[in-house]
């Protein structure tokens, strides 16, 4: 890997620091006060690596509750990442002994990075890996930091994870200009909304993906066959 | 809270997490080419799923209808009109995120 790509990737990926950095810290900070010191912040950043879940499980794990519960919450809260994958299933199958670890590092935000390169074969497998990497590396890096200093951080950074959001809009903005057809992006959209105001803040997301794919698929099949 | 509990509890996450996340290559993978609607909806999930991570991202918005959202709203249409008039992303990142920092603690 030359220095030119891994250049262009810590570019690519300094959104999700601002975003990763923060809100881990955050996460170690809440653990700290919990109980768990930042070993324990460290190891689950490493080895869960998710976002929203990982909040779900402090509270968890300093109640004692079931690990039933545990299960069905990580199953139903991480669901959405099901339908990363499927963008990659061919790039990360090329990737040879890397695609466990694409697999693994998959989040809503290295998902949105990746799907915007457009480079060759060689050079997109490294810059996909390499962001992965970087973003993987702030995550456990913020859980540390926050665990270590807890509430000594004297900066209130509140209201600094909306980098993320930002992103998401400019990257919907780019694929919107980059096509003129825009069904995927106006069902989503749309889907999104519906799923909200019926399903509510905390539930929405599978059943928008579910059903977003479920009419993409369908409105294709219409579309190919005359 | 024995050891053994926060360890388990761990590790079935991890492992969970990871299983959601690898289960398209576990149904798919063997197969020597991408059947042609998955391909197609692969290539069509990217636009659809962040306007859905949008959503999300604004959620609290909905939930809460009040002035607590504004900042947020008033964030994402700052982001939008920079990069409509400068397409560049860290332009856009730092306006929006500086504006709704900035509106967070004007409230």
């Amino acid at each position: 890997m030359n220095k030119t790509i891994i250049k262009y990737a810590f570019i690519k990926s300094l959104p999700i620091m601002c975003s990763y950095l923060f809100v881990s810290m955050a996460y170690g900070v809440m653990m700290e006060e919990a109980g768990f010191g930042w070993l324990y912040s460290l190891l689950i950043s490493m080895t869960v690596y998710t976002g929203a879940f990982q909040f779900v499980l402090i509270t968890f794990l300093s109640s004692g509750a079931s690990l039933l519960t545990i299960m069905l919450t990580a199953l139903l809260m991480n669901s959405r990442q099901i339908f990363y994958s499927i963008t990659f299933l061919d790039d990360f199958r090329k990737m040879g002994k890397r695609k466990l670890y694409m697999i693994h590092t998959m989040t809503d935000e290295t998902y949105a990075v990746n799907c915007t390169l457009e480079l060759q074969k060689k050079e997109k497998e490294d810059t996909m890996f390499l962001v992965a990497f970087f973003s993987r590396l702030y995550w456990m890096t913020g859980a540390v930091l926050g665990g270590i200093l807890g509430q000594l951080i004297p900066w209130n950074l509140e209201g600094i994870d909306f980098c993320m959001t930002a992103l998401f809009v400019i990257i919907f903005i780019d694929q919107w200009e980059k096509t003129t057809k825009h069904r995927a992006a106006l069902t989503g959209l749309a889907v999104g909304l519906i799923a909200l105001v019926t399903f509510g803040a905390s539930a929405f997301m599978l059943p928008a993906l579910l059903i977003t794919s479920g009419l993409l698929v369908f409105s294709e099949r219409k579309a190919v066959k005359p | 809270m024995s050891g053994n509990y926060i360890v388990y509890a761990i590790g079935l996450s991890a492992v969970i997490t990871f299983f959601l996340r690898a289960l398209p290559f576990l149904f798919f993978g063997k197969m020597r080419a991408v059947p042609e609607w998955l391909d197609r909806l692969g290539k069509n999930l990217p636009a659809a799923i962040m306007a859905i991570l949008i959503v999300y991202c604004l959620k609290n918005v909905y939930t809460e209808w009040n002035f607590a959202g504004l900042p947020e709203v008033l964030s994402v249409l700052t982001v939008g009109i920079t990069y409509k008039w400068k397409h560049n992303t860290f332009v856009s990142i730092l306006a929006g995120t500086i504006c709704n920092m900035v509106l967070l603690r004007m409230q």
